[in-house]
């Protein structure tokens, strides 16, 4: 089988304190339920600065920059442990301050939506001017500014959300209706935020990975938004929307979901859609969520742990055909979590993990590493929920000792040699299975590692619709080569070669 | 436990009664599940939802604690639990949730 292979992933961090305050749904609901509490008054002390952000070890794994493996090197909890030499700019992506991503949110609004203040426009202006991956025409978008009289009368009028920045109104997002629920302010500020993390991690993946953006024919966006109207309330595309914004000129595309299980769902699509012939290049994208920034927050200051929750995140994937060197993703390796499947942890392991794999006459210590769901357990730690990879790999090792893959002594080793600490934030989709497809590839490329499983599980029950779990997996492998299709011989071929035969002959008998 | 929970919790007790009423949680660290636990015996304790000081004193197990699992098909519970129970930090769990149940549950 001629296998697509995965080129090149980006990630990308936006540091958000501003929105955590004001568009977290923690925050949002302890506002309306307890206006007075405690909690909101002390939030604002317990966020980081940017630099706090940037110097911070599993931010710089998911740019890039350090390594999963390094994790294991410092001791937990890590936000209080300072690293050497972190960067705003990663191998993988960039951390970009607010101020620059209220810009973005300007920029990336087709609507006229979105009214930044006239003097912090013009802040805006100058560092994106100096951003690399943003053009001319991009900045050109953000115009000149609005009086800040305007705007508030918009927010406290006409229904418009406020933007900040540093605990300052800077500008507002405009409702696009007067009653459709779908087209409020808060709502178009949830998308807003989720294209332009979208685009700019889109930017970050064409251009550190050499990609000719009109050489994409298909884009899949899998975040956990929805973008429609009264009529059609998911009714799509921010695909399409980020393709535009990207420059992808010849790219059309459509929204997945499937809550965390999302991005790996999108990668089966994507491998699948690449091998078929069907395109060439295909990008799996998904920006982030204001609603999940600090979700935790109240655990984390009552625990005396800085509100961790405060970036939003990205992540971009190119999918392309087989050339013959970048790990190949294996379609007929895939596992998924069928209606029938129950939703026992151990069904549930059992038919991402090793259904798939007995299918293929392998065991569970033939996949080097597995990528689960790699949240960083300095986050959901405090909120009791555990370490979330640490747990999935305890489950995987388990299921391995009730085959006979592995003694029950064995399980820690085997948690330790195909497992890694977490590093993602909790934005949902983001930390599911794809944090770790960028170093996958560097590593299968270096020959450390043969064999990767990512695996995206997600809980349906949130939309109330069933009460099935969800999950699909799908293993990275290295590349043997590019295999040619067999050529059959062509009816004309043969033709050709009986006429060529025939003058022979002729030529033959003449000369005679 | 999250408020919708909390809700159902407290109809369907007001429905059949406290004392007919188990509540088997599944939580996966001692922290949540022995959060699960004191909100339907004491009450919520982040006295946000339904159950905020409303101390329904429900019979409330894990189901990793011997109780529980005395009362399934042996191997119903190991194709089910089994591969958990290996997981999970089981003495742990079962502290917190026994100790919560011994001291705030009515009907033990």
């Amino acid at each position: 089988m001629n296998y697509s292979v995965v080129k090149g992933s980006s990630y990308v961090l936006v540091h958000a304190p501003d929105m955590v305050i004001h568009n977290g749904t923690t925050q949002t609901t302890e506002r309306q339920l307890h206006p007075d509490s405690e909690y909101l008054k002390t939030l604002p002390e317990h966020l980081r600065s940017f630099d706090e952000v940037v110097n911070y070890l599993p931010n710089q794994v998911y740019i890039g920059n350090h390594t999963p493996a390094e994790l294991r090197t410092y001791e937990q909890p890590w936000f209080d442990k300072k690293i050497d030499d972190a960067s705003k700019d990663g191998k993988f992506g960039e951390i970009l301050p607010q101020q620059e991503f209220i810009g973005l949110i300007k920029i990336v609004d087709a609507f006229d939506l979105v009214k930044l203040e006239e003097s912090f426009t013009e802040e805006v202006r100058k560092k994106l001017s100096a951003h690399p991956l943003i053009t001319e025409d991009m900045v050109a978008k953000l115009k000149k500014g609005e009086d800040i009289e305007q705007i508030e009368k918009l927010i406290s009028e006409q229904g418009a959300e406020a933007i900040y920045d540093n605990r300052k109104i800077v500008g507002c997002v405009k409702r696009a209706h007067d009653i459709d629920l779908n087209l409020t302010a808060h709502v178009l500020f949830e998308n807003l935020v989720a294209k332009a993390s979208a685009g700019l991690t889109a930017l970050n993946l064409i251009a550190k990975n050499n990609i000719n953006p009109e050489e994409i024919d298909y884009v899949i966006e899998c975040s956990e938004e929805a973008c429609g109207d009264m009529n059609q309330r998911g009714g799509g595309n921010f695909a399409k929307a980020i393709a535009e914004f990207a420059g992808l000129t010849n790219a059309t595309g459509s929204d997945t979901r499937g809550f965390c299980a999302a991005p790996t769902h999108a990668l089966v699509l994507a491998a699948s859609l690449v091998q078929a012939g069907t395109f060439k290049n295909v990008m799996v994208v998904a920006g982030g969520s204001t609603a999940k920034l600090g979700m935790n927050g109240k655990d984390h200051i009552k625990k005396g742990v800085p509100v961790l929750e405060d970036v939003v995140a990205g992540f971009a994937t190119l999918v392309s055909e087989n050339d013959g060197v970048s790990p190949v993703f294996r379609t007929d390796i895939v596992g998924t979590h069928k209606v029938g499947t129950g939703s026992s942890p151990q069904g549930v392991i059992t038919s991402l993990v090793t259904e798939p794999l007995d299918r293929n006459d392998l065991k569970i210590t033939d996949i080097d590493e597995y990528s689960v769901e790699m949240q960083n357990p300095d986050i959901t730690k405090p909120a009791g929920a555990g370490d979330v990879p640490s747990a999935n790999y305890k489950m995987i090792a388990a299921l391995g000792v009730k085959r006979g893959d592995l003694e029950k002594t064995e399980m820690p080793g085997f948690i330790k040699d195909h497992g890694m600490e977490g590093w993602a934030p909790t934005q949902g989709h983001i930390p599911s299975g794809v944090p770790y497809l960028g170093f996958a590839r560097d590593e299968i490329m270096s020959g450390k590692i043969n064999k990767v499983m990512f695996v995206g599980k997600g809980s349906l029950f949130l939309g109330r619709m069933t009460n099935l779990f969800d999950g699909i997996s799908i293993v990275l492998a290295k590349n043997e080569g590019k295999k040619e299709a067999s050529e059959g011989v062509s009816e004309e071929k043969v033709r050709g070669l009986v006429a060529e035969a025939m003058r022979d002959f002729a030529s033959h008998l003449l000369n005679e | 436990m999250d408020l919708e929970n909390q809700r159902r919790v407290k109809e369907i007790t007001d429905k059949y009664g406290a004392e007919n009423v188990v509540v088997v949680i599944g939580g996966a660290e001692a922290e949540s599940a022995g959060l699960a636990a004191e909100t339907v015996t004491a009450g919520d304790p982040t006295y946000a939802g339904p159950l905020a000081g409303v101390p329904l004193g429900l019979k409330v197990y894990h189901a990793v604690e011997p109780e529980f699992k005395a009362e399934v098909d042996a191997e119903v519970y190991e194709d089910q639990i089994g591969m958990m129970e290996m997981v999970l930090d089981v003495d742990e769990i079962v502290e917190e949730v026994s100790s919560i149940r011994n001291e705030h549950g009515k009907f033990n």
